[in-house]
C-alpha cells in the first residue's frame, strides 16, 4: 500500500459515517424521514437527506456520488416491495450491494420477510424508536467499514 | 368587558385558591409527590394543576362565546346543532381500480355512512397515468385510480350523485377530478345546482406538509383559485376548497400551528379571490376547512372552538364579510393517522375513538375515523365498518350530541381555548409580516417550524417524556397480535395492468381532432392567464387522460422541486 493510499484510507476511516436518507417512490409522506435525518445528524452521523420522489436509479446514483456507509429508505405509499426489489436490483447491477439497506414505513408484518430476502439488513414499523434505528445503522455502517478494512 | 363574576365571589375564591396552592397542595405533595415535574399539552401549553373562575375572570361571555349559531360562533355554527341534524359520516375510501373503489362505497353507504369520501392513489394525486413510468407498482395502492372520465364514471355505479356529496382528496389535479365528477354527473341528468362535495384543492398545505404538489406555488394558487371562481358561479353546492390543517399536523406540527397556519392559508386565498374582483361574500360561505384529531383530548376540543372564533373574526373585522355564512368555519374533522401504532393494533380501535370524540365535542360537521390496520395498509371492510360504528355509537349512545358545546364553561376549556387563540395569533402576526403565506412558504417558514416540532416530540417520545401505550410504554416484545390483523388483500399487479390497458384503450379509441383541440385550447387559455375550468372540462369530455392534461399544464406553468430541508 503506499503511503498516499493508507493516508487517504485512514482519513476515510476517521471520517463520520455517513448515511443517505431516501424517500424511494412517489409518496409525499416525509415527516419520517426528516426526524430521522435529524436524529441521525445530531447522533453524530453525516447525513444527505434526498427529498421526496426518488427512482431506484436517482438513489442508487446518489449512495455511490456520495460515498455513504447506509442507505435509509423511507416509504409509506405501500409500494415498497416494488420499489425497493428495483432498488436491490440496481445496488448488485452497479456493484454497490455492498453498502446495507434499511427501510422504515407502513409495512405490513408479512412484508418484511420478503425485504430481507432481497437484502434489506432491518426493516422499521410506525413507533420505532430513534434510538434504535439510530444504533442499527451505526452497527451497519461500522460492519461495512470493517469489511473494508478501513475501520480500527 | 362584563365579567361572569362579581368582585366579592372572585376575592374569596382568590382567597381559598392561595390557601389550596400554599397549604393544601404541599401536605399532599410531601406525602405523594405528583407524577411529572410539569405537564403540557402536545402544543407544549403548559396545564396547570386546577382551572377556578380566576383564569377566566375578565371573559365577557357575549364576546367570546355568546350563542351558537350567532357571532363569534365559538360554541357552533348552526344553531341547533346535533339536535336538528349529525355530522356527516364520511369515510376516506378508495383501493384498487374504480371497480373496487365502487364495491367500497356501497359497502359502507350499506352500512349508514352518509357522506363519500375519494382517497387517490398516489399517481393520481400527482396528475400521472397508470402507464408513466414514475407510477411503476404505485397503481390503486394507497386509493383508487381515476385517469379518465371513465373511471370516474365506473366508481358511481348504483350511485345517486344528486343524493349524495363526495369529497375528493385532491390537489393539484383537482380542476381534473372536478371535471371528471361533473361530466359523469351531468351524463347521468343531475342538474349542476344538485352536484355536492369538496374538493380539497389547497394548494398552499402542499408545499408546508402533504407534498402532492406539481406546479410551483404561484402557479398552484392560481389554478386553485380558478377552480374556486368556476364552482362559485357554476356549481353553487360545491365546496371548491377544503382548506386543510390536517396534513400540516401529519406532518408533525403543534395543535397551534396547525390552527395558525391553516389559517394563514386561509387569509391567503380570500385575499387572492378579492384580488381577482370577487366579492368576498359572493365566495366566503363555500369556504370550508379539515382538522386533524389528536389524542390530548381537551387541547383538540379548544383548538375546534377557537378556530372558529378566528376565522369569523377575520372575515368579519379584516375582510368586512356581512353574510353570516361568510363567518362560518365549516369543517371536516379526520381521526389522527399519525396516533396510530403498529405495535399492539387493536388498541388504535380507542384512539380513534377518544378523538373522534373530541371532534364531536369541537362541533365538526363531518367527521372521517381511522381503522385500526391502517400503519399497515388502507384498510380492510371489517376494520372500516369498526370505524364508522365508532362514530355511530359516540352519535347514538352517548348523550354527547343531546347539548350544544357540552365543554363550554369549563374553566380549563374556556382557559385553553383562549390560550391556543393567543399562540395562533402570534404566529399568524409572524406570518403577515413576511407578506402572508404564500411568502412565508417560499421563505420555508411553517416547513422549519413543524420539522422542529416533529424532531422534538419525537425525541420527547425516546426519552419516555411522552408515553405511547405499548411503544415506550406497556411494551409487548410478542408480535402475535400483529399477524392477526386481517389486511385488506388485493391483487395489486392486477389492477395495475387493468389500469393500463383501459387508459391505451381510452386513448386509441377517442376523437384524435377533438381531443387535440381541446388540449391546444387548454394550453392556450393557460398560457393567457384565463380561467382553466372551462377548458379542462372539455378537455374531460373529450376524453383526455388526467396525465395528459396535467402534462399540458406543467409545459405552462413548469414543475416545482423542493429544497430538501429537514
Amino acid at each position: 500500500m503506499s503511503s498516499l493510499q493508507s493516508i487517504r484510507e485512514e482519513i476515510k476511516a476517521k471520517r463520520p459515517f455517513k448515511v443517505l436518507v431516501a424517500k424511494l417512490g412517489i409518496d409525499g409522506h416525509d415527516r419520517g424521514a426528516k426526524v430521522i435525518a435529524r436524529a441521525l445528524k445530531d447522533a453524530g452521523f453525516e447525513v444527505v437527506y434526498t427529498g421526496i420522489r426518488q427512482t431506484p436509479e436517482q438513489v442508487v446514483m446518489s449512495a455511490i456520488q456520495e460515498d455513504v456507509d447506509v442507505i435509509g429508505i423511507s416509504i409509506l405509499s405501500g409500494a415498497h416491495i416494488h420499489h425497493v426489489k428495483k432498488l436491490m436490483e440496481k445496488l448488485k447491477e452497479i456493484g454497490a450491494d455492498d453498502i446495507p439497506v434499511v427501510v422504515g414505513g407502513t409495512i405490513p408484518l408479512v412484508d418484511i420477510e420478503p425485504l430481507k430476502k432481497m437484502g434489506v439488513r432491518e426493516v422499521f414499523l410506525p413507533g420505532s424508536s430513534l434510538k434504535t434505528i439510530i444504533e442499527a445503522v451505526r452497527r451497519l455502517a461500522a460492519e461495512k467499514r470493517e469489511k473494508e478494512g478501513l475501520f480500527t | 368587558m362584563s365579567s361572569l363574576f362579581n368582585d366579592d365571589s372572585l376575592k374569596r375564591i382568590a382567597e381559598a385558591y392561595e390557601k389550596y396552592e400554599k397549604e393544601l397542595v404541599p401536605e399532599w405533595l410531601r406525602k405523594l409527590p405528583e407524577r411529572m415535574e410539569e405537564f403540557n399539552t402536545l402544543s407544549w401549553i403548559p396545564v396547570k394543576r386546577i382551572y377556578t373562575p380566576l383564569d377566566i375572570k375578565d371573559h365577557d361571555y357575549m364576546e367570546k362565546l355568546g350563542f351558537p349559531g350567532e357571532y363569534p360562533f365559538t360554541r357552533g355554527i348552526h344553531a341547533t346543532m346535533y339536535r336538528a341534524r349529525l355530522w356527516t359520516m364520511r369515510m376516506f375510501s378508495g383501493f384498487g381500480g374504480p371497480e373496487e373503489t365502487n364495491q367500497r362505497l356501497l359497502f359502507l353507504i350499506k352500512h349508514g355512512e352518509t357522506g363519500l369520501s375519494l382517497a387517490f392513489d398516489y399517481p393520481t394525486l400527482i396528475g400521472i397515468d397508470p402507464d408513466d413510468p414514475m407510477a411503476e407498482g404505485e397503481v390503486g395502492i394507497v386509493g383508487v385510480s381515476v385517469p379518465t372520465i371513465v373511471d370516474m364514471d365506473i366508481i358511481f355505479r348504483n350511485i345517486d350523485m344528486s343524493a349524495v356529496t363526495t369529497n375528493m382528496t385532491i390537489n393539484p389535479p383537482a380542476p381534473v377530478l372536478l371535471s371528471f365528477y361533473v361530466a359523469v354527473a351531468e351524463s347521468k341528468g343531475v342538474p349542476r345546482h344538485k352536484i355536492g362535495g369538496t374538493t380539497q384543492n389547497d394548494p398552499l398545505k402542499e408545499f408546508i406538509a402533504q407534498k402532492s404538489y406539481v406546479f410551483p406555488p404561484e402557479p398552484a394558487v392560481k389554478v386553485a383559485m380558478d377552480l374556486i371562481e368556476w364552482s362559485i358561479r357554476n356549481i353553487p353546492k360545491w365546496n371548491p376548497i377544503s382548506i386543510s390543517g390536517y396534513h400540516i399536523r401529519e406532518a408533525g406540527s403543534t395543535a397551534v400551528q396547525e390552527l395558525a397556519f391553516t389559517i394563514a392559508d386561509g387569509i391567503e386565498y380570500v385575499r387572492q379571490l378579492t384580488a381577482r374582483g370577487l366579492d368576498v361574500d359572493e365566495f366566503a360561505p363555500r369556504l370550508s376547512f379539515f382538522w386533524d384529531s389528536h389524542i390530548n383530548f381537551f387541547e383538540e376540543i379548544a383548538k375546534f372552538r377557537a378556530a372558529r372564533r378566528m376565522w369569523a373574526k377575520i372575515m368579519r373585522d379584516w375582510f368586512g364579510a356581512k353574510k353570516k355564512r361568510s363567518l362560518w368555519m365549516r369543517f371536516h374533522t379526520q381521526t389522527a393517522g399519525v396516533s396510530l401504532m403498529a405495535q399492539q393494533p387493536w388498541i388504535n380501535i380507542v384512539r380513534t375513538a377518544i378523538e373522534a370524540l373530541a371532534a364531536v365535542l369541537g362541533g365538526t360537521q363531518s367527521l372521517h375515523t381511522n381503522s385500526f390496520d391502517e400503519p399497515f395498509r388502507v384498510p380492510s371492510e371489517f376494520a372500516a365498518k369498526i370505524a364508522l360504528r365508532t362514530q355511530q355509537i359516540i352519535a347514538y349512545e352517548t348523550g354527547v350530541v343531546d347539548t350544544i358545546d357540552p365543554c363550554g364553561g369549563s374553566y380549563f376549556v374556556e382557559w385553553l381555548t383562549d390560550e391556543i387563540e393567543e399562540r395562533a395569533w402570534r404566529y399568524i402576526d409572524r406570518i403577515e409580516r413576511m407578506g402572508g403565506m404564500l411568502e412565508a412558504v417560499k421563505k420555508g417558514f411553517p416547513q422549519r417550524e413543524i420539522a422542529e416540532a416533529s424532531y422534538r416530540f419525537q425525541q420527547e417520545v425516546d426519552a419516555g417524556k411522552r408515553v405511547i401505550v405499548g411503544v415506550n410504554m406497556f411494551v409487548e416484545e410478542e408480535e402475535e397480535d400483529i399477524r392477526k390483523v386481517p389486511l385488506l388483500e388485493f391483487d395489486q399487479e392486477e389492477i395495475e395492468e387493468r389500469q393500463k390497458q383501459r387508459v391505451k384503450r381510452i386513448r386509441s379509441e377517442r376523437d384524435r381532432a377533438k381531443w387535440n383541440t381541446a388540449l391546444e385550447n387548454l394550453k392556450r387559455a393557460a398560457s393567457r392567464g384565463e380561467n382553466i375550468m372551462p377548458y379542462v372540462l372539455e378537455a374531460v369530455k373529450a376524453k383526455a387522460t388526467i396525465g395528459e392534461i396535467m402534462g399540458a399544464l406543467k409545459e405552462v406553468y413548469g414543475v416545482y422541486v423542493e429544497p430538501p430541508i429537514y
